[in-house]
């Protein structure tokens, strides 16, 4: 068996924060609309502080300008080379650049988020704490849309 | 991922998941999640592949025309982890009085320093630098040959940031003096694994580590799951 459905069978019997509903933003058309990434990979600048492993809730916002930032997130359990050879394989923010020059969405936000997945099995600090303060920062930049992206 | 879609969108972000786990998507109740069956720690699919990860992100963009959710769609393209070792020649031994992973780390210095050169950063740093990576091989040496980990580490050993540091300097490496495309997810993982000196080094010293009855927080991370 690969090492990959190895870890998918791991983790699909994790436990997980039970949501009874699904919340529903309603965007404005994409060609208005300002997208953020926000990951778990833990991508952080050199600048900033490292994250320190597993029941790390805290998330680093990544400035647009943002490229050589090093992947943070501590699992020994998934890929890393791929991010070594191109970020976007993780954070597309080249992508979402291109995107808004073609006019195809409306505006790559100033500023992205970060967090560290591998999270205890509650997620509650993430959930009531540093998610809606990340959510919050994001707000105040216009953000309408987020990819999120895990490793 | 999934709690944080769920907190996005009570905050008024409309998100999109590119979910790696499908089970877990489904659990969550995720208002917008594109399955992607690609290899962990590729949420994009392909590395220097701009129109692959253009068409995920268009996928992705698709599910926020649904006039409500949840919605959960699968990408239909899969991409397969790759594990064979990258093809990439190791120095030769140059000093056959230390230990031949400490030889070898040695050698590949200068590739790692062109890598951290051209790239503008490195990965490695989480407990030591690169002038540490010797040092820290002779120290799993020390454990291997039986000396006991406290007396080489003292009571605070975090294997995780040394396993860490060592697989990213010679990834860095690698990556540096390989040939060609990007490799195949896991690629690098197997080389180091089976082939480097270090990466046996590094295997062998868990086993110690577990014949000492270390703690399992101690070993678990010094190598991925199934290794």
């Amino acid at each position: 068996m690969s090492s990959d459905q190895t870890m998918r069978d791991l983790m699909a019997n994790l436990p997980v924060p039970e949501f009874e509903s699904t919340p529903w933003a309603s965007p404005p058309p994409l060609a208005q609309a300002t997208v953020a990434i926000v990951t778990s990979a833990g991508l952080h600048r050199a600048d900033q502080e490292r994250f320190v492993g597993r029941g790390d809730v805290s998330y680093r916002m990544l400035d647009r300008s943002d490229r050589e930032l090093i992947l943070g997130h501590w699992s020994s359990n998934f890929d890393r080379s791929a991010y070594v050879s191109d970020h976007n394989v993780v954070y597309p923010i080249d992508r979402l650049e291109e995107l808004a020059a073609a006019g195809t969405i409306g505006a790559v936000a100033p500023r992205h988020v970060a967090f560290a997945g591998n999270q205890p099995d509650t997620v509650s600090e993430v959930r009531l704490d540093t998610g809606p303060a990340a959510a919050a920062e994001l707000r105040a930049d216009g953000v309408d849309v987020a990819i999120l992206t895990p490793v | 991922m999934c709690v944080l879609a769920h907190v996005l969108e009570e905050a008024g972000i409309a998100t999109v998941v590119l979910a790696s786990i499908r089970p877990v998507a489904e659990r969550m109740n995720v208002p917008r999640v594109l399955y992607c069956e690609f290899p962990l720690g590729r949420p994009l699919g392909m590395p220097d592949n701009a129109s692959f990860q253009h068409e995920v992100l268009s996928a992705a963009f698709d599910l926020l025309e649904a006039p409500e959710g949840p919605v959960l769609v699968d990408y239909p393209e899969i991409v397969e982890a790759f594990e064979t070792p990258l093809a990439c020649a190791l120095p030769p031994r140059y000093d056959p009085d230390i230990a031949p992973s400490v030889d070898e780390a040695q050698g590949l210095r200068a590739a790692y320093d062109r890598a951290v050169a051209r790239r503008g950063t490195t990965e490695v740093g989480r407990s030591i630098s690169a002038d540490g990576v010797p040092g820290a091989l002779a120290d799993l040496e020390r454990v291997i040959a039986g000396e006991h980990w406290k007396e080489v580490y003292g009571p605070r050993l975090d294997t995780l940031a040394i396993s860490h540091d060592l697989r990213s300097y010679y990834q860095e490496a690698a990556l540096e003096l390989a040939d060609g495309p990007a490799p195949g997810a896991r690629q690098v993982e197997a080389w180091f694994f089976e082939e480097t000196e270090a990466g046996k080094t590094l295997a062998v010293a868990r086993d110690a580590l577990k014949d000492q009855d270390a703690p399992d927080g101690i070993i678990f991370y010094m190598v991925p799951v199934g290794r």
